[in-house]
């Protein structure tokens, strides 16, 4: 008889419950969402082909950029203005890589208002670019799905995108997370 | 998250100016990024209105100032007027930035908790008020009965008696009005 109390009895319950923890469920799922950072975007353009684009130099450089550039060998893309805080952050040790040679850095000279602004930054704060692309009104950084200065892609020998960072690129980002990837990348 | 206090001045002037915001907000569309088309133009703004700034996040770009929704709108335009369809923009622009893009969440797979969720808990809490109130109007069948009798034989279970001497009394109480205050008076 204990048997046939329970089943009912129990279930009765569960239906009270129910509605309660589906509730909470779904409460602490939109809860911990909440709490993600909105500017910590998934980048949709992973393991896709860089978005075809042709860039003209900027003043006094004689390339500009295009997709086909970035194919042949593992490189990065660093999206840079001379209007960024952040990007002067970065740019000490993008000149470290250039000078050590690690890996070939191409910049998107990124919504420049003067044409000479991004070259006179340059020749301030040295020029760390293999080939610089000149994107004053946004058309190759909507392409490549950017949302601030600086962001940092690196693109492999077939000229896909393998990995987006968003922020300054320190010392620790480097080989804590990019040149574990170069590295990667370069055996492949 | 924005935390709500409640201050009624506050809440006047923030209504008071509410119209004024709207204003504000069908500006950010300069007069020179508009194109010579209205037809074009209106289906610009329609999906400008949809697509979010990645900038400021809450805005749409149809709304916002920053450099990169002014561009982003400029090249709704230009691919309008290069022919595409607005499904063909949204997408593209989806295709650059994600989903997240979109004021309004699509419906798929991985957003149904978002759009059915409150849905289900809806009807789970339908289901379960329906289910206490039937158990309210039949008390007795939840219980079940020890004897194995029908789970109704209590409720039909004759008076004894005395119950029924009881029950006399109180419907005679309520019927006869004299009698009503008897035991009450000081």
């Amino acid at each position: 008889m204990a048997q046939a109390l329970a089943s009912p009895a129990s279930r009765s319950r569960l239906i009270y419950v129910l509605p309660v923890a589906l509730f909470l469920g779904l409460a602490a799922y939109f809860w911990i969402g909440l709490g993600k950072n909105p500017h910590d975007l998934p980048s949709t353009l992973i393991d896709q082909p860089v978005p075809a684009f042709a860039l003209p130099p900027i003043a006094g450089r004689e390339h500009g950029l295009t997709a086909a550039d970035l194919r042949g060998q593992v490189s990065l893309v660093n999206v840079f203005g001379s209007w960024c805080a952040a990007c002067r952050i970065e740019h000490p040790f993008l000149m470290r890589l250039k000078s050590d040679n690690v890996v070939p850095i191409h910049g998107i000279n990124w919504r420049e208002k003067d044409r000479d602004a991004g070259p006179q930054w340059l020749k301030r704060h040295g020029d760390p670019y293999t080939r610089i692309g000149d994107d004053p009104d946004s058309r190759a950084a909507i392409a490549f799905g950017v949302t601030g200065a600086p962001e940092t892609f690196i693109v492999d020998r077939q000229g896909t995108i393998r990995y987006k960072h968003v922020g300054p690129i320190t010392p620790e980002v480097w080989t804590g997370t990019l040149a574990p990837i170069v590295a990667r990348l370069r055996t492949e | 998250m924005t935390r709500h206090r409640r201050r009624p001045v506050r809440a006047a002037i923030a209504s008071a100016l509410l119209p004024f915001l709207a204003i504000g907000a069908a500006a950010a569309v300069e007069p020179r990024e508009m194109l010579a088309d209205p037809a074009l133009e209106a289906r610009a703004r329609e999906i400008s209105r949809g697509l979010r700034c990645v900038v400021c996040q809450n805005e749409s770009i149809d709304e916002s100032h920053a450099d990169l929704a002014r561009d982003l709108r400029r090249l709704v335009r230009e691919r309008l007027a290069a022919g595409d369809s607005d499904g063909e923009v949204t997408r593209y622009v989806v295709s650059r930035y994600g989903d997240f893009v979109l004021l309004k969440p699509p419906l798929k797979a991985s957003t149904y908790a978002l759009w059915f969720g409150p849905l289900v808990i809806l009807a789970a809490g339908a289901v379960a008020v329906a289910v206490y109130f039937r158990r309210q109007a039949a008390p007795a069948s939840a219980a079940g009965a020890p004897t194995g009798a029908p789970p109704s034989a209590a409720s039909t279970t004759p008076l004894s008696a005395e119950e029924e001497r009881r029950l006399a009394r109180l419907l005679d109480r309520e019927t006869d009005p004299s009698r009503v205050d008897e035991g009450h008076r000081p």
